[in-house]
């Protein structure tokens, strides 16, 4: 096994609130490797935004990592100071963001906002900037790149705007790219060709890929590996395959089927009932217990650990205990 | 935008003949008779009767509004009833101090409203932004001639550093900017107040945005990100206001005229209502609600270079 791009080890993140201390992101682990996508899957509010935005430290005035580590490349990125963060940003790690719509500076051109990062990571003047930034709006397919660079961002279609963002989010050949919701806000059409981009290109530079989504179809489409959270745990990960051949959780089985499914007639589609607890609520338990069909009174009072189903599949679930033998898994 | 400009002088046409009718209809209703202010107390019917003939009251007010308005088309504002000085010269010789003075109030405000806001927005829930909001609430509830007397007495009377009033040298010269910097501060202070909360409301949008996490996940550097990514957008509303305030400010000066004894408009204005000096007053009128408008349209022109999304076609 190659050394990991990035390594997120029991990540803890917690916003300060008007109610005190609020967890977001419990203790959470995974790895990506160079050429990898992993998928981080989970319903809206589960953290997995959180967990992304806390690997760039770009977490909101009041988040804050409490405590793990994130490895990149063997740095550890939670000792860097701000200055030594903000040479990485937009350097070795970029970001794309769900909301194409807003995420480009309504008052700059493009041209403006895609000559930044070369300008202030690869030193290069105004004019080189320039002709790299047409070169990257053509790579990530627009159509006249030269005349797009002098357009602002309300000229340009969803679509065109989620382009650039990835145009601006590779322009310094990053080794890890997160995708945060990349295609959330956009048409399906146009959805598949972004997915199909990132991949492209995620290929051709051989770069780390953290694919952030709620829509397991996305994840059909690009992941080699998933990772499920609720409620700011990771709750099962595996390869994607697995995944979905053999989900554990029955989280991640409530997921898979509330995916319709055109080819089986019989599929029905099947909600989870519920909702997430909210981050204030003390548990001590299972955190899903409340909306899951097979919990017993040990998932009540008791956290599950992470067990391993199989080789590289961890589930955190009691159920777990009994079809395996009692094996935690070496990295929780 | 030159389609802007060319419509905009149209309406402000039709607008200022429109204050004109209504300033003029509304001084002439209004009780007191200039002729008998003219005649003073010892004239007699028929010497009062002679002036109002002499002045044109006699006539229909609609017919008196048509000499009037014609004058003014070609550039006459007529006559003082008072010192029979023209009002085109009166104003001409007063207006460069409203002028000066209620730029330098706009600088003051400008400066200190945009400043006070950022760092009040960027250092929300701090000390430094109670601090600064108080600051502005305060600088918005201080009426501007306690605030003109309190600078006087403080600066002029007691520290002697500064001249207590009138605006005898040029702005240009020191001694001209050392008699401006009271009444400027004096009449800024409300506007600045009321520049700072709205910068502070619209910074504090702005920052949350997410394009300035954009900017941020590019690895612009934190300066940069405030003060370019974020001062650009966060000034659109801000611009408004300025503008807005301007209207205002020029209202002030009247105040501020009377506080520090400048020979401007304002107390031109002043003295012409009490003496119902019809053609004064109607002139000063005309001449403020002008720049209100041409301000405006300035405004107007600026925000169509910082917000792109904005065309006037």
């Amino acid at each position: 096994m190659t050394e990991a791009l990035l390594d997120v080890k029991n990540l803890v993140t917690s916003f300060r609130t008007a109610d005190g201390d609020l967890t977001a992101v419990r203790e959470v682990s995974f790895s990506v490797e160079q050429g990898e996508t992993l998928c981080i899957v989970g319903e809206s509010g589960c953290g997995k935004s959180i967990t992304s935005l806390s690997v760039m430290q770009l977490l909101p005035k009041n988040g804050k990592i409490k405590s793990g580590s994130i490895q990149f490349n063997g740095q550890e990125l939670t000792d860097l100071t701000d200055e030594e963060m903000r040479q990485l940003r937009g350097n070795e790690i970029a970001i794309i963001f769900q909301e194409p719509m807003t995420a480009l500076n309504p008052v700059f051109t493009i041209g403006f906002q895609i000559r930044e990062p070369l300008k202030i990571h690869e030193g290069l003047s105004k004019k080189a900037a320039h002709q790299k930034g047409i070169e990257l709006l053509k790579q990530v397919g627009i159509p006249s790149p030269e005349k797009r660079m002098n357009q602002y961002p309300h000229e340009l279609s969803g679509g065109m705007r989620q382009r650039v963002m990835i145009a601006i989010a590779l322009a310094c050949n990053p080794k890890l790219l997160i995708a945060d919701e990349p295609t959330t806000a956009l048409d399906v059409t146009i959805q598949s060709q972004i997915l199909d981009l990132i991949d492209d290109l995620k290929k051709r530079f051989n770069m780390g890929v953290v694919m952030i989504t709620h829509d397991m179809g996305v994840v059909a489409e690009v992941a080699d590996r998933v990772m499920v959270m609720y409620s700011g745990e990771k709750i099962e990960e595996a390869d994607v395959e697995t995944i979905f051949n053999h989900p554990q959780h029955p989280y991640t089985k409530g997921l898979l089927q509330s995916v319709p499914n055109v080819d089986d007639k019989e599929h029905h589609l099947e909600p989870i009932p519920g909702s997430l607890p909210s981050l204030k609520e003390n548990i001590s338990g299972c955190r899903f217990y409340d909306r899951c069909e097979f919990a017993t009174e040990k998932c009540r009072t008791q956290s599950p650990p992470k067990f391993e189903a199989s080789e590289g599949h961890v589930v955190r679930c009691w159920l777990q205990e009994e079809s395996t033998d009692e094996r935690k898994s070496s990295y929780s | 935008m030159l389609n802007l400009i060319v419509s905009r002088i149209a309406q402000m046409f039709f607008l200022l003949i429109g204050i004109s009718f209504i300033v003029f209809m509304s001084m002439h209703f209004a009780p007191g008779d200039p002729a008998r202010i003219i005649g003073g107390p010892t004239a007699t019917e028929s010497d009062i009767t002679n002036i109002r003939i002499s002045l044109g009251l006699d006539q229909p007010v609609l017919i008196q509004y048509k000499d009037y308005l014609l004058g003014v088309l070609q550039g006459d504002l007529g006559y003082s009833y008072q010192t029979n000085e023209s009002v085109n010269e009166a104003i001409a010789t007063r207006f460069p101090n409203t002028l000066n003075l209620a730029i330098a109030s706009m600088i003051v405000a400008i400066i200190i409203g945009v400043f006070a806001g950022v760092i009040s927005a960027l250092k929300q829930n701090t000390w430094l932004d109670v601090f600064t909001t108080t600051g502005a609430l305060a600088g918005i509830s201080i009426p501007n001639f306690w605030l003109g007397t309190i600078l006087i007495l403080i600066f002029a009377v007691n520290l002697q550093w500064l001249p207590a009033g009138q605006l005898t040298a040029p702005f240009w010269t020191v001694e001209g900017m050392k008699q401006l910097i009271l009444p400027a501060i004096t009449l800024g202070t409300g506007s600045a107040a009321l520049i700072a909360r709205m910068t502070r409301s619209s910074m504090l949008e702005v920052v949350r945005s997410d394009y300035v996490r954009t900017a941020r996940a590019k690895g612009v550097k934190e300066k940069v990100v405030v003060f370019v990514h974020c001062m650009r957008n966060a000034m659109i509303p801000v611009i408004t206001v300025i503008g807005m305030n301007f209207g205002f400010l020029l209202g002030g000066t009247i105040i501020t005229e009377q506080v520090f004894a400048i020979n401007g408009v304002g107390r031109l204005m002043i003295d012409a209502i009490a003496n119902r000096d019809f053609p004064m007053v109607q002139g000063s009128v005309l001449l403020v609600a002008s720049l209100f408008v041409i301000v405006n349209l300035i405004v107007d022109i600026v925000y169509a270079f910082i917000d792109p999304r904005i065309s006037y076609d």
